[in-house]
């Protein structure tokens, strides 16, 4: 039997604030433990939350990137169950009214096809502590550091049809939120974590079958795994017959399977109400029009600006576009050295691949945008090679300083010497009669070839510095000045 | 000394007839003969106290002419105090000592108070006789075997018996004002959102406020000069201006509205409470106040909802105290579902632990429409019918309970009977609203107290009010008998 | 609204009290006595009154996102039951 596969994602992406959403707390990644959970992030009795502007302006923020309707009145609610790393017994989440009602945003497939994904909502809530369960013979370890950060749960219609669609949509969704500055995106430190809604009807149905919700599913790579698994442990259930639990499932990266976790699931009531420590949040439509005007651009907009401004390629202009700090780097770049598509040569060829080759992130660059607008400026005018200027990135790259002084160092210079070029082509001349008299015999186009031959020569004889472009008008020139002599 | 005004104190500090040291022995010599009778502190602070009696003398000494500085006081054990066990009345908290201070304690040891101690309350603040404290049960200055009133029973028992000039209590359902009314003091439940709730640890959290409690309204009025006003973390808190709750009390009461409720005076009020209450009236009236007889016909389902809405909060504010971060955590836990119910099971009380299911219930799937988000639809009702009342009159007046302070152990069995008793306080917590208890005379032997009802932050109003029922009258000036010890 | 003891025992174990089984039955009919209180509200029509979350109908202030809150984990630790290595311990949580 064939299957349709509908997907959901919920999104909880924790955004980029300093303090956390309820609390002065600091929301820094990787502090010694519970050094971040101040009195009210430990429920400490008596403390109060109080709601963080940037928290209120980025979830709105979020809504106008994803064009959706503004929820102007919004509610924070009580989500009430018992666990260690939630200190008040409670989640403060919004329920019946969030922030951010129904909106949408485009996915592009690897075939280049695009697909409208329906957001139902999103809201403000706060994060949750860690547990740890290492080395506290038989005890867990609880660190509320991450109690109270703020979070943005974006929950999708189930539009997506695939791991591929799901995949495109995460990606999506992260170049949009950190081109809007509201998240760093780091999945690594878990700033944005995935719980996947998925289930399968026979092809062509339009009833939604039994669905599984596999939680806490952190890299782009897992929920691709984690959904073809879960795609064959359902279509399995269902073709031998069985049906499928709706279920809390988690997904095991090292066994490479998604398991029940029905612990859990224990008579779930979370007995939601509306925080009466929090009022109503009123947000002003004046408000919300500031924050539109002051947008900043998001990739689709930048991907087209590229193509008609810098002239790119809609391929090159997608990967320049997508993240916001490598569209910064290269506009950092084009503005500095004035070529934008010998910059975009630069920054996807060679940075990309730099960072790639040895795992780092483009913060971590040793090579600024200016200092390799500056490389590049080079090349432009003359002073170097393309090919020469991969050494120079290179040496840049280990630390050697910019390019000026590398090149310097290195003697890298191309010789755009008049004079001492004349001499080399001279030399080469003279050294290869039986190819000079071939290509006098040659016709026009035959001509073009063997004089690559001689600029090959002529490269050798320079170590690579010779201007190209005097070496062949000069070649050119003696050559023919050669066979009109010898006709003569 | 202990029979002074807070004024007169103030003024006898300043006039060094005795220094903030002399007077803070002379309270913490009373506390420690005569409270073995009432109960009325949970904890006693002779160290601090005397810290804070010498650190306000060398302000007194320097001229600093703060209002309160060198005045002894009590703090509800509700409010959090740094460095000093804050029990809430509950075994749950037996052991916690806060790391913070509430608004409230910080703005009070800013003005140079000096604290006493921390008093007895019901536990969590559930109740209204101060039994359901983990303590034991506070007693009734003016009658031992009778209860104080709750859940502010300590503070109201500690001023009666003239252990504390002054003490902050929290008004949640009448919390303030029932306990002033069975110990014959004067008691303000500020307008919601006046006083800041930060560190004062919730019972019901869009209903609960703190307010002084004094012997009169004048102190009372230099009380909450101190205690209101805007507090940036707490969202709740009103960011309108407070006014100096003191310069209004000599405004004559000419032309004065009173209303008052023919609810509040039906079937349920005892026979000689309610002569009482229209004694006092009546000398409002010959100042110059005219007497109205409005409805609030709401009043009735005041209970109920009350009894929905204060639970419901309660069940989820008091699931912090799971014996993980603070507090009280069982003897070895066997896995983590024994730690949460074992060390709840032994750190609540029975009337806490009903509440908590009270409003579990109330909240649960299915059942969140008809209990609490109809609960707050009444409640607008019962707000509207005082807005509409407030169109006609001033203020509000009627009898603080049914009756005079009833035994100890008389209700305990029946929590049905105990609700009861809150019939005209519960309102004007539903609505938001400031109220005082002002003593209003005596029912064999023991106290009955009038009530007050204002507009929102209508405090320095009321205080003018019952400053001038005060001013005409010697009830709140009468101590308990301290041969009756 | 009726309430057995069944339903006590599933609230009890919802709010994390436990009530000892020689209490249910009693704890059950103090419960089902203020349900009966309560339960007076079912009659009142309220029809399109908007729920009243806070007396004064305010609404929510924000807060400047500013770090305010430095580190206090020794005072707030001194006075938990039980950490190690600056963690709250806890009975091994099973997933």
């Amino acid at each position: 039997m064939r299957w349709d596969v509908v997907i959901g994602l919920e999104v909880h992406l924790q955004l980029a604030t300093e303090s956390k959403i309820f609390s002065g707390a600091a929301t820094q990644f990787g502090a010694e433990p519970n050094t971040q959970a101040c009195a009210v992030d430990l429920a400490m009795p008596g403390m109060l939350p109080v709601l963080n502007e940037q928290a209120v302006r980025y979830a709105v923020m979020f809504g106008l990137g994803i064009g959706a309707d503004i929820g102007l009145r919004s509610v924070f609610d009580r989500k009430n169950y018992f666990y260690p790393d939630l200190p008040k017994g409670y989640q403060i989440s919004q329920f019946q009214e969030p922030i951010v009602g129904r909106g949408h945003f485009d996915i592009q497939l690897e075939d280049g096809s695009v697909r409208r994904i329906g957001i139902t909502r999103a809201h403000l809530e706060e994060d949750a502590g860690k547990s740890l369960h290492e080395d506290f013979h038989d005890q867990t370890g609880i660190d509320l550091n991450r109690a109270g950060t703020p979070l943005l749960e974006i929950v999708s219609e189930p539009d997506l049809r695939s791991a591929e669609e799901a995949v495109a949509y995460l990606k999506t969704l992260h170049s949009l939120v950190t081109s809007l500055g509201i998240s760093d995106g780091n999945m690594a430190e878990g700033s944005m974590r995935c719980d996947v809604n998925l289930s399968l009807r026979p092809a062509g149905s339009d009833t939604l079958g039994t669905r599984a919700e596999i939680k806490n599913v952190n890299s782009f790579r897992f929920v691709e795994k984690a959904i073809h698994y879960e795609i064959e442990r359902q279509a399995d259930i269902l073709e031998s017959g069985g049906t499928v639990v709706q279920e809390t499932r988690l997904y095991d990266a090292d066994r490479d399977e998604t398991r029940s976790m029905r612990s859990k699931e224990v008579a779930n009531d979370y007995r939601y109400f509306p925080e009466p420590d929090l009022l109503p949040i009123i947000i002003e439509q004046s408000w919300v029009d500031s924050l539109r005007a002051r947008l900043p651009e998001l990739p689709r907009a930048k991907r087209e600006r590229f193509i008609a401004d810098y002239g790119l390629s809609p391929y090159d202009a997608t990967v320049l576009a997508a993240q916001r700090p490598l569209a910064d780097y290269y506009e950092a770049v084009v503005q500095a050295c004035g070529d934008a598509k010998i910059g975009a040569n630069w920054v996807q060829g060679e940075l990309l691949g730099q960072l790639n080759r040895n795992g780092l992130e483009l913060a971590q660059s040793p090579v600024s945008a200016e200092a390799l607008a500056a490389l590049i400026q080079r090349i432009v005018d003359g002073s170097i090679s393309g090919k020469i200027g991969k050494q120079v990135f290179e040496a840049m790259w280990a630390g050697e300083g910019d390019a000026d002084s590398i090149i310097e160092a290195r003697g890298l210079r191309q010789v755009s010497d008049s004079g001492a070029l004349e001499g080399m082509v001279a030399d080469v001349i003279r050294g290869n009669p039986e190819q000079v008299a071939q290509y006098q015999a040659a016709d026009e186009a035959r001509r073009k070839k063997l004089s690559g031959f001689f600029v090959g020569q002529i490269m050798k004889l320079s170590k690579g510095q010779a201007n190209p472009q005097m070496v062949n008008d000069l070649l050119t020139q003696q050559l023919d000045s050669a066979s009109a002599n010898g006709d003569s | 000394m202990h029979d002074l005004s807070v004024a007169e104190l103030a003024l006898g500090l300043r006039a060094k007839h005795f220094s903030s040291t002399e007077l803070t022995r002379h309270s913490l010599a009373r506390i420690n003969t005569l409270d073995t009778h009432y109960n009325s502190f949970i904890t006693v602070d002779e160290t601090g106290a005397l810290a804070a009696a010498a650190q306000a003398d060398a302000r007194l000494a320097n001229g600093d002419t703060s209002p309160l500085l060198g005045i002894p006081l009590a703090h509800k054990d509700i409010f959090c105090t740094e460095g000093l066990r804050t029990s809430c009345g509950s075994k749950m908290l037996d052991n916690f000592i806060p790391p913070y201070d509430a608004t409230v304690t910080r703005r009070l040891r800013e003005a140079g108070t000096v604290l006493l101690g921390k008093t007895n309350m019901d536990e969590f603040a559930m109740g209204s006789s101060n039994e359901t404290s983990f303590y034991g049960a506070a007693q009734n200055p003016w009658n031992t075997q009778r209860v104080p009133g709750g859940s502010s029973g300590g503070s109201a028992a500690a001023v009666a018996a003239r252990l504390a000039p002054l003490a902050t209590g929290t008004d949640t359902g009448g919390s303030i004002r029932q306990p002033a009314a069975f110990c014959g003091i004067t008691g303000l439940k500020p307008t919601y959102g006046r006083v800041s709730r930060l560190g004062m640890i919730a019972y019901a959290s869009s209903l609960d406020q703190g307010g002084p409690m004094a012997r009169s309204a004048e102190d009372c009025a230099l009380l909450l000069n101190v205690m209101a006003g805007f507090d940036p973390l707490d969202s709740t808190s009103s960011e309108r201006p407070t006014e100096d709750y003191s310069a209004g009390l000599e405004k004559p009461l000419a032309g004065l509205r009173i209303g008052l409720p023919r609810e509040f005076f039906g079937a349920g009020l005892e026979a000689n409470t309610h002569t009482r209450i229209r004694d006092a009236l009546a000398l409002l009236e010959q100042q110059g106040a005219t007497l109205v007889d409005i409805n609030l016909p709401h009043t009735e389902l005041s209970i109920p909802t009350y009894y929905i809405i204060a639970p419901a909060e309660a069940s989820t504010n008091l699931s912090r105290y799971d014996g993980v971060r603070y507090g009280h955590r069982c003897e070895a836990p066997r896995d983590l579902h024994d730690l949460y119910t074992r060390s709840r099971q032994e750190g609540f009380g029975d009337e806490v632990k009903r509440r908590i299911l009270v409003g579990t219930y109330a909240l649960s799937a299915g059942y969140y429409d008809a209990y609490y988000r109809k609960a707050q639809q009444v409640r607008r009702l019962i707000r509207q019918d005082f807005l509409d009342a407030f169109t006609k009159v001033d203020i509000i007046a009627g009898p603080t309970t049914p009756g005079p302070a009833f035994g100890i152990g008389a209700k305990t069995s029946d929590p049905l009977a105990m609700y009861l008793e809150d019939v005209y306080t519960l309102a004007v917590n539903l609505a938001g609203l400031p109220a005082m208890s002002v003593p209003a005379g005596h029912v064999e032997g023991l106290p009955v107290g009038l009530q007050l009802i204002g507009q929102h932050f209508a405090e320095a109003r009321l205080l003018n009010v019952a400053h001038q029922l005060q001013q005409a009258s010697d009830w709140h000036l009468q101590a308990p008998p301290e041969a009756n010890v | 609204m009726t309430v057995h003891e069944d339903d006590i025992e599933k609230l009890a174990e919802l709010a994390r009290v436990r009530i000892a089984p020689e209490e249910v039955a009693e704890v059950t009919t103090r419960i089902a006595t203020i349900l009966g209180l309560v339960d007076q509200l079912q009659s009142v029509n309220t029809g399109a009154v908007e729920p009243m979350a806070n007396p004064l109908d305010a609404v929510q202030r924000l807060r400047a996102d500013a770090v305010t809150e430095g580190n206090r984990r020794e005072a707030f630790q001194a006075i938990a039951p039980a950490v190690e290595n600056g963690l709250y311990l806890v009975p091994k949580v099973i997933e």
